[in-house]
């Protein structure tokens, strides 16, 4: 047993495999996309920067209530002159063309979302840029058969839907949002994220390329009060809004009495069950990718691993062991598994909480990994020994930090999962069919995963319980929220009229 | 599976299966602890060996990586058309890869037929033996009326005792599949024992035995880690993937299943076993993504001739050609590798 080679015991230090940054030109900077075109915003420029090294981007326009009122204007123009009265046929082909040209330029969208959010461009390249198409493709192909789809009588656009999406997923957030809209005859007024607006500037050059028609889709990067100027503003008809429960429930109250429909997709604090029966290789696996896929920053993410107490020694030994496996650093680097937090920010609150469950006696332990001096990093840690009451067993946590805690019995697992306020996601790890059925069942969850974790379809409608939100996005539902049915509404008529 | 269970790799297997088991060795035993083993998820394993296929090896990893594929390849020859001169020619590539580069690495050991052992440790000569010569590479038999295995035990050890006498280093046999699929594991087992034995030379050291399960007749992944439970339980050295006469041979998937048990069967006896895929391996390409599951999976020590092997005719061609692009620059031409 000699004749290990050195060579081969280097292996594992896989040479830097970087993807090309030169498919990517960055303009120095980027305006509000209003009626079709790049116009300055009102508010004070800010710059975009690469959470892995703190490097600048580019500098983004910032808009203000003003920007808004000219955003929302030309929306309504849009939506009232052309987009309304188009059929949808014809607006279905606007769509595919999106999709085609998310696909022609996936690999510089790919780049530019790495860039920009700090995910590793395996993600970018693998999951975000190609969800991105398939929900542009899907939403496509329903725009001409609302009327056939048993919604009602004549199905139709609401008229112009405000939009707020976040950082954590931000070209494929501003698909889910803006293909629905579209595809049922909305216009769009959306926002990207103050730390993540580079890909949404970049999308509006391929509405350009489509040749959309100006108006239909606006994009206005800004402050959060330019978000609450776009939520309060009189002529919006919808509000859809993904980001953080406190924020939600502000949306909520500011439009309370008001006709807009709102749908709101927010936090979680997502229970994965692994019971004694499990495929344990698969659940292993299924547990890294409900915490560690883009580094926990994901609102679904399995956070809580609720597991069965006689395999918790095995299941946490395993886990660390596939943990040393994991490859922190260059987002860049296409074989990097786990990229940066995405803003200080963010890291702040994951440090903290950590710091708590710390406090609170849970036992810590962080892959052995060198994190980059410079940019926002964090290790992937798991917590053992967490007690329900813990902070770190309530609170979301947003970081790739997963809390470990036991159970006994089925009843004990579903009551332990469900012991949250809120019910975004829940997996659950058995190879006896009958207990996955009926553990489902009880559980409060918008979206269950059996044997798998983080996956999503644009045919599967996606959204929460309780503080996780309401209204569903994606299949047949993700359209709905966007339309009404019915008589013309007269005093929305006259009010279309005089616009 | 947590706790450790001392068990001696130099005990007998059937000892050794006892301990394992809790109790004598018996189908009803067997069925116990195979069955009791956590199923693997068919979905799952796919998606994680198609990610572990995703990883870039570039530059100084490639040619690391390349050398290495050389050296563990099993360099195979197994036709009813085989000769004692096309035997010669295997061997002669074996010894000496790439004719205009020196530095390449020599293959780990030639596969052949029983009846063409002699003439493979014949063409060696003096470089005969991996452990034993310096530079020195096995000769491996396959054996046990492969690649169906539908011969009465008798005929089987016999084939076995004479490759092994004529100087096979390594036996690869077949499981007999038909025996496995209807539930007869003390059979399977019981085969696997004897022919561990008729791998017995006269001064006592054993050939090394490879246990083929022909994965592509066992269809289901459960049906796969079963097998390769049952194998290492009854004393094989290493775990093999397919004959390469059935399709689908080897995959990456199914590899990685049996790196699984094999990784499992450390952590619970300390004893490491060995894995080869056989049949399907043809480029550089797709021999990196074997590497690579290895290393993820049961770590980097297992990239040695002991605990790893490529079952290959023409990997080694497509590797010797992405070589010499490494130091070229330039893809060469098929023609400028010799054929065996």
């Amino acid at each position: 047993m000699t004749l290990t080679t050195p060579s081969a015991l280097d292996f594992l230090d896989y040479a830097p495999a970087p993807e090309s940054r030169g498919i990517l030109s960055l303009r120095e900077e980027y305006g509000l996309f209003i009626d079709g075109e790049y116009v300055e915003g009102h508010g004070t420029p800010f710059a975009t920067i690469s959470p892995s090294t703190g490097e600048h981007l580019a500098m983004m326009a910032a808009g203000n209530a003003e920007d808004v009122d000219r955003a929302v204007a030309a929306a309504r123009r849009a939506y009232t002159t052309v987009w309304s009265r188009m059929p949808g046929a014809e607006r279905a082909k606007y769509l595919f063309r999106i999709a085609r040209l998310v696909q022609e330029r996936s690999r510089e969208l790919a780049v530019a979302e790495s860039l920009d959010n700090g995910k590793p461009i395996k993600e970018t390249r693998d999951f975000d840029v190609p969800t991105v198409a398939a929900w542009f493709f899907y939403y496509a192909g329903w725009a001409d058969k609302l009327e056939h789809a048993g919604l009602g009588p004549d199905p139709r656009g609401l008229g112009v839907a405000a939009q707020i999406i976040p950082w954590n997923f931000p070209l494929m957030m501003l698909a889910w949002k803006i293909a629905p809209a579209l595809a049922a005859g909305n216009t769009v007024v959306i926002k990207p994220a103050s730390t993540t607006p580079l890909t949404a500037l970049l999308f509006a050059d391929i509405l350009q390329q489509a040749d959309l028609p100006a108006g239909v889709v606006n994009i206005l990067s800004g402050p959060g009060s330019m978000g609450s100027a776009m939520v309060e503003h009189p002529d919006v008809d919808k509000v859809a809004f993904t980001g953080s429960t406190e924020i939600g429930r502000g949306i909520a109250r500011a439009i309370s009495g008001s006709r807009k429909k709102l749908t709101l997709e927010l936090g979680g604090k997502g229970a994965n069950i692994v019971f004694d029966d499990a495929p344990i290789d698969a659940a292993i696996e299924g547990i890294v990718s409900g915490i560690f896929f883009n580094q926990g920053q994901v609102c679904c993410a399995g956070s809580r691993l609720l597991v069965q107490e006689s395999i918790h020694d095995e299941v946490v030994e395993r886990l660390k062991q596939r943990l040393t496996t994991l490859r922190v650093g260059d987002p860049l680097d296409k074989n990097t598994d786990v990229g940066a937090i995405n803003s200080a920010s963010q890291l702040k609150t994951i440090t903290d909480l950590a710091d708590a469950g710390e406090a609170e006696g849970a036992v810590k332990w962080s892959a052995p990994c060198v994190l980059p001096d410079r940019g926002f990093w964090y290790a992937p840690t798991i917590f053992t020994g967490v007690s329900t009451s813990h902070r770190i067993a309530r609170e979301e946590i947003f970081g790739p930090v997963l809390s470990v805690l036991t159970f006994r019995t089925p009843a004990e697992a579903i009551a332990k999962a469900n012991n949250t306020p809120y019910g975004l996601s829940a997996g659950i790890w058995s190879d006896k069919g009958s207990r996955v059925l009926a553990v489902v069942d009880r559980l409060r969850a918008g979206v269950v995963w059996a044997n798998t974790f983080n996956k999503f379809d644009p045919a599967s409608p996606f959204g929460g319980y309780k503080e996780s939100g309401y209204g569903r996005e994606g299949g047949l539902p993700g359209i709905q929220s966007y339309l009404t049915t019915g008589p013309t509404d007269a005093v929305t008529a006259a009010k279309g009229s005089t616009k | 599976m947590t706790s450790q269970i001392p068990v001696k790799a130099q005990n007998a297997p059937t000892d050794r299966a006892a301990e394992v088991l809790g109790g004598p060795v018996s189908d009803t035993s067997l069925r116990r602890y195979l069955e009791g083993i956590p199923g693997v998820d068919a979905v799952g394993l796919e998606a994680r060996a198609a990610s572990l296929g995703t990883r870039s090896i570039k530059t100084t990893s490639k040619a690391r990586a390349l050398d290495t594929i050389i050296s563990l390849i099993d360099l195979t020859t197994l036709e009813g058309a085989d000769t004692p001169g096309k035997v010669r020619s295997l061997v002669a590539k074996a010894l000496t890869p790439d004719a205009a580069d020196p530095t390449c690495p020599r293959v780990a050991a030639v596969c052949v037929y029983g009846d063409m052992v002699a003439s493979a440790v014949d063409a060696l000569g003096a470089s005969h033996g991996l452990d034993t010569a310096p530079g020195g590479i096995n000769v491996a038999a396959v054996a046990t009326a492969f690649p169906s295995g539908r011969a009465s035990r008798s005929v089987k050890l016999a084939d076995t005792a004479e490759a092994v006498a004529a100087g096979a280093d390594e036996i690869d046999m077949v499981i007999d599949r038909g025996a496995f699929l209807s539930g007869r594991y003390g059979e399977v087992f019981d085969e696997i024992v004897a022919v561990k034995e008729a791998c017995r030379r006269p001064d006592g050291r054993y050939a090394h035995l490879k246990v083929i399960l022909e994965t592509g007749e066992l269809n289901t992944y459960d049906n796969v880690r079963r097998a390769s439970w049952l194998s290492i339980l009854a004393g094989g050295d290493f775990i093999k993937t397919s004959t390469g006469k059935v399709a689908p041979a080897a995959t990456l998937p199914v590899t990685l299943s049996m790196l699984e048990v094999v990784r499992d069967w450390y952590r619970l006896t300390g004893e490491r076993i060995g894995v080869k895929p056989a049949g399907g391996i043809r480029t550089s390409k797709d021999a990196i993504k074997y590497l690579v599951t290895v290393a993820e999976t049961t770590g980097v020590e297992w990239l040695q001739p002991h605990l790893f092997r490529f079952g290959a005719s023409s990997l080694l061609n497509d590797v010797l050609l992405q070589r010499q692009k490494l130091s070229t620059g330039h893809y060469s031409a098929p023609d400028y590798v010799t054929i065996d």
